[in-house]
């Protein structure tokens, strides 16, 4: 018994939330022969590299080529420590994480994907910031994490993750899918909840490109991770409260892909189109050609 | 479903790129263990996506990281130059146009230290994914996502059974086997993807037999 659709997915629950990541590992063990406890444990080591890179960033800028993103996780920090912020220190610290993910990919420092490095921050922010609230166990996270990879792999099955394919919803979209799912099954959604908040955070961004100044996983990137997270927690809260998105999730996916190779070529990760052929991110690409060390 | 969630939640890298910077460092780590010996110079010829955007990404480093053997998640990726030069290892980059090749493909050359050059080509297919597809001319398919033997012999007949005899003998499980030549009768090239890991004294054995000229071993 396996799933390669959120509805089968959801049959496999049969209505039961703590069955989702049960589910999850089942297949994983029979798909590469793992034990549970081998799973569980490249979990956490995977979840580790996630709050590494999550928090890194909130000690010190970290310094990248061209540095267009250096600095922006502190700077929310210091800005929600100092006047609290319009949504709150709750969103604001979840921004502040999703943008210390992306501040350290494009760094070169380590992170783990979810389900892309360009995305990387997205996952790790809603899990981290909602662990910080309290009241959940370690095993518990990592529960919610298996219901986060189960519904990205779910998307990559059935559209895709890649930017270049599908653009940035593609991207951006799973992963705040992906923590959508998990964060409406930590707050004791049903499956029906889990599948309708992954599919309500897709709706949020479908059409999203991927345009990324210069070429560099910078501009916009972090920006949207940071609407990533923020989205996940909206989407989420949506679904929790009954809100249903009328289109079945595996049908919103599928316009997602739809959507994703309708996009031009040149608003899918070629940075030829969007925000990276305006004037400015046109010079920004035409200086670090000008300086490069290796060659 | 025939997805891992470790692919989803996954690769653990160094960051910008999947495919520009983790697959870059993959697969010069593999050229590099295919090359399997010492080299004085690495000139990498960069094609298509790899030559346009690399700079930004990182590719440089992660290429030079690979070749000198660091892990696509080592932080000390980032600076891989200055850890090639105290090792006295030169480098070049250079552009290539490779007409049919994928988008991000590198054309490895290693001047090794015994005055040989072996060639290899590669690609990034995303993801961090990567295909070494030609060793010095010889057309290959080398994912490395197994461990792998690479093995140079004489297209002579019983070679092939000798050398999955060897390996039945010490329990190593062959999951694929791809069996290659230049032409009828000369060098011929054999990729074997492993369940497990392939100790030391297993490759010696393989490269005691007869009309078996190289063995190497790329770890998973």
């Amino acid at each position: 018994m396996g799933y390669d659709t959120i509805a089968q997915l959801m049959v496999q629950c049969e209505g039961r939330p703590e069955r989702m990541p049960q589910v999850i590992y089942e297949n994983e063990i029979r798909l590469t022969d793992r034990t549970k406890t081998e799973i569980y444990a490249e979990l956490e080591a995977r979840y580790a590299v996630m709050r590494l890179s999550a928090e890194k960033a909130l000690r010190e800028p970290q310094k990248m080529v061209c540095g267009l993103i250096e600095g922006q996780a502190m700077r929310q920090q210091k800005y929600a420590a100092e006047r609290g912020g319009i949504s709150g220190t709750f969103f604001n610290r979840i921004m502040a994480l999703a943008l210390s993910g992306s501040e350290v990919n494009a760094s070169m420092g380590r992170i783990c994907a979810a389900p892309t490095a360009g995305s990387c921050g997205i996952v790790p922010a809603v899990l981290v910031g909602l662990e910080e609230q309290g009241g959940w166990s370690k095993e518990k996270m990592l529960d919610a994490l298996l219901v986060a990879g189960g519904i990205g792999a779910v998307i990559t099955k059935n559209a895709t993750v890649a930017g270049a394919e599908g653009g940035c919803q593609a991207e951006c979209g799973t992963a705040a899918a992906m923590a959508a799912g998990a964060a409406a099954w930590l707050f004791g959604g049903t499956p029906e909840q889990v599948g309708d908040a992954a599919a309500i955070a897709l709706i949020h961004v479908m059409g999203l490109v991927c345009d990324p100044v210069a070429g560099l996983v910078q501009l916009p990137c972090s920006f949207r991770n940071a609407s990533g997270a923020v989205n996940a927690l909206i989407s989420a809260d949506l679904a929790l409260a009954g809100q249903m998105p009328g289109i079945p999730p595996d049908e919103v996916i599928n316009a997602m892909y739809r959507v994703g190779r309708k996009l031009p070529m040149e608003l899918r990760e070629t940075a030829l189109g969007g925000m990276a052929a305006e004037p400015t991110a046109r010079a920004i690409a035409k200086k670090l050609f000008a300086t490069d060390e290796t060659t | 479903m025939n997805i891992s969630i470790f692919e989803i939640l996954g690769p653990v890298m160094i960051g910008p790129s999947s495919s520009h910077t983790a697959g870059a460092a993959k697969l010069a780590r593999t050229a590099a263990a295919i090359a399997a010996k010492p080299f004085l110079r690495v000139r990498f010829e960069l094609s298509g996506s790899f030559a346009k955007t690399g700079l930004g990404h990182g590719t440089h480093q992660a290429l030079l990281a690979g070749a000198i053997g660091l892990h696509e998640d080592d932080e000390r990726l980032r600076v891989a130059d200055k850890l090639a030069k105290a090792q006295d290892i030169d480098w070049e980059f250079s552009e290539i146009e490779l007409p049919d090749a994928h988008e991000n493909t590198v054309a490895f050359t290693f001047f090794c230290t015994d005055g040989t050059q072996v060639r290899i080509v590669g690609c990034s297919l995303g993801g961090g994914r990567i295909l070494v597809t030609d060793i010095d001319g010889m057309k290959t398919e080398i994912s490395a996502e197994q461990p792998t033997i690479v093995v140079e012999q004489n297209d002579k007949p019983g070679v092939v059974s000798a050398i999955s005899r060897v390996l039945a003998e010490q329990g190593i499980n062959i999951g694929v086997m791809r069996v290659s030549r230049t032409a009828k009768g000369e060098a011929a090239g054999c990729v074997i993807e492993t369940d497990t890991t392939v100790p030391p004294e297993v490759a010696a054995r393989l490269c005691a037999l007869d009309n078996v000229h190289t063995v190497r071993v790329i770890e998973g």
